[in-house]
């Protein structure tokens, strides 16, 4: 329990997906314009995360590893089938994106039309398949550590995206040079709350 | 109207070179289009990783490009974004494990990155943007131009954070010792992650200062 409890804090401080990965840079640069906006994809980024690393982490366990298949009968322990990967997992996250496109039109039909192209490019938002390559590097020991994983990074994501959203919302009222106006000043601000957030580094619950 | 028939563009014509050549500048897919960001940040402390990245995107993109203009006439609609995901998964599976037989420190250091070449938005955004739409071989060029600006981009941050982070440039000692003797230490900070982004923000300003054109309102 108190590991769980480790992994989830560590990966929304200490191994935030944003400041220290750089995952989901794209749509993180693109939506954050508004804070509504913002909100928004945070949360539909929260709930994908939270139902692929789970899910991947079973298929992993029980399919995909090196000796994986050693449940199924014992002739097929030595088979490895991590090459496939990539595949399996992309096919999960389309699936579970299409899925969150479908609940969130129907739900809430003005936060689907301000989303727009970026909610269905959640499927091609590195944090999430990052995320389950993360897991699946790191070798967690339980289903609950995994979730705990695939939520706290979705938790961090939703906190950097939120927080330079509010950023740039003030920003427009400074005087920014002309040239980095825009993207230019949004890399900059970002690299020093990377900066900030590496004062997390030391924790330990 | 005219009435001659629809000539073949010549292989290296102006139009096709241009393909090549603006994505270098004016429509850098990093800089501009702001694509491609994570993997950009997250491989260049050392110059080497850079490299390897940045021939594999070229790789991945130019030949997903061909291939998925070849097939664009028949990709029904719906699970247009399915197919080619599965072209660039195929692809990035193939490089990665060539980078695993004759790379093997480098693909380690890259871990999880050249997975993820799979989600780099510039080919998936290259792909729809461009592939869908026109015929293979300048497809296949704007697939190579555009890797090359991404490798452009990677190739100077890696440099300079390669530089003043560690001193060495593809692990070779390039600051002499005699600086370090005098008491000059190597800028720890550079190999941190958030000085990509500053190193790229102030690329950023740099480009549009001398390409007004750039510049947003």
């Amino acid at each position: 329990m108190h590991e769980i409890f480790n992994i989830f804090i560590k990966s929304i401080f200490v191994d935030n997906m944003v400041f220290a990965y750089f995952l989901g840079m794209c749509s993180y640069l693109a939506v954050s314009k508004t804070v509504n906006t913002s909100v928004g994809l945070g949360a539909a980024v929260i709930f994908v995360l939270g139902i692929t690393v789970p899910i991947n982490y079973l298929l992993n366990e029980y399919i995909l590893k090196p000796g994986a298949l050693a449940w199924l009968d014992s002739e097929f322990a030595s088979v490895d089938l991590s090459f496939l990967s990539f595949i399996i997992f992309i096919a999960i996250i389309a699936a579970m994106v299409q899925l969150v496109e479908m609940i969130v039109e129907k739900f809430s039909p003005a936060l689907y039309n301000s989303l727009g192209i970026f909610l269905p490019l959640i499927a091609v938002n590195c944090a999430i398949l990052g995320g389950s390559l993360f897991m699946q590097e790191r070798d967690y020991q339980s289903l609950g550590q995994a979730t705990a994983f695939g939520l706290g990074s979705g938790v961090g994501w939703f906190l950097a995206i939120v927080a330079i959203a509010a950023i740039r919302e003030k920003i427009r009222y400074s005087n920014v040079p002309p040239a980095l106006r825009g993207i230019g000043i949004t890399f900059i601000v970002t690299g020093l709350m990377g900066i900030a957030f590496m004062s997390f580094l030391g924790i330990k619950l | 109207m005219s009435t001659e028939k629809n000539e073949r563009e010549p292989m290296f014509s102006p139009k096709n070179l241009k393909l090549l050549t603006s994505p270098l500048n004016l429509n850098n897919p990093i800089t501009v289009q702001v694509l491609g960001i994570c993997s950009a940040l997250a491989v260049t402390a050392k110059l080497k990783p850079a490299i390897v990245m940045t021939l594999s995107v070229m790789v991945v993109t130019g030949i997903s490009n061909l291939v998925v203009s070849l097939l664009r006439n028949g990709i029904p609609p719906r699970i247009r974004i399915i197919v080619q995901l599965v072209v660039v998964a195929t692809m990035v599976i193939l490089v990665d494990q060539l980078l695993k037989a004759f790379v093997y420190d480098v693909s380690k250091q890259l871990s999880v990155f050249v997975g993820l070449i799979i989600t780099n938005c510039i080919i998936m955004g290259r792909l729809e943007a461009f592939a869908m739409s026109n015929k293979p071989w300048p497809a296949f060029l704007d697939g190579i131009g555009n890797g090359l600006g991404y490798g452009l981009i990677l190739i100077t941050v890696a440099f300079f954070r390669e530089l003043f982070g560690s001193g060495t440039l593809l692990d070779i000692q390039v600051v002499p010792q005699s600086l370090y003797n005098m008491g000059y230490v190597n800028n720890g900070l550079m190999i941190l992650p958030p000085m990509a982004l500053i190193t790229v923000g102030v690329i950023i300003w740099v480009q549009r200062y001398y390409n007004r054109s750039l510049i947003e309102k």
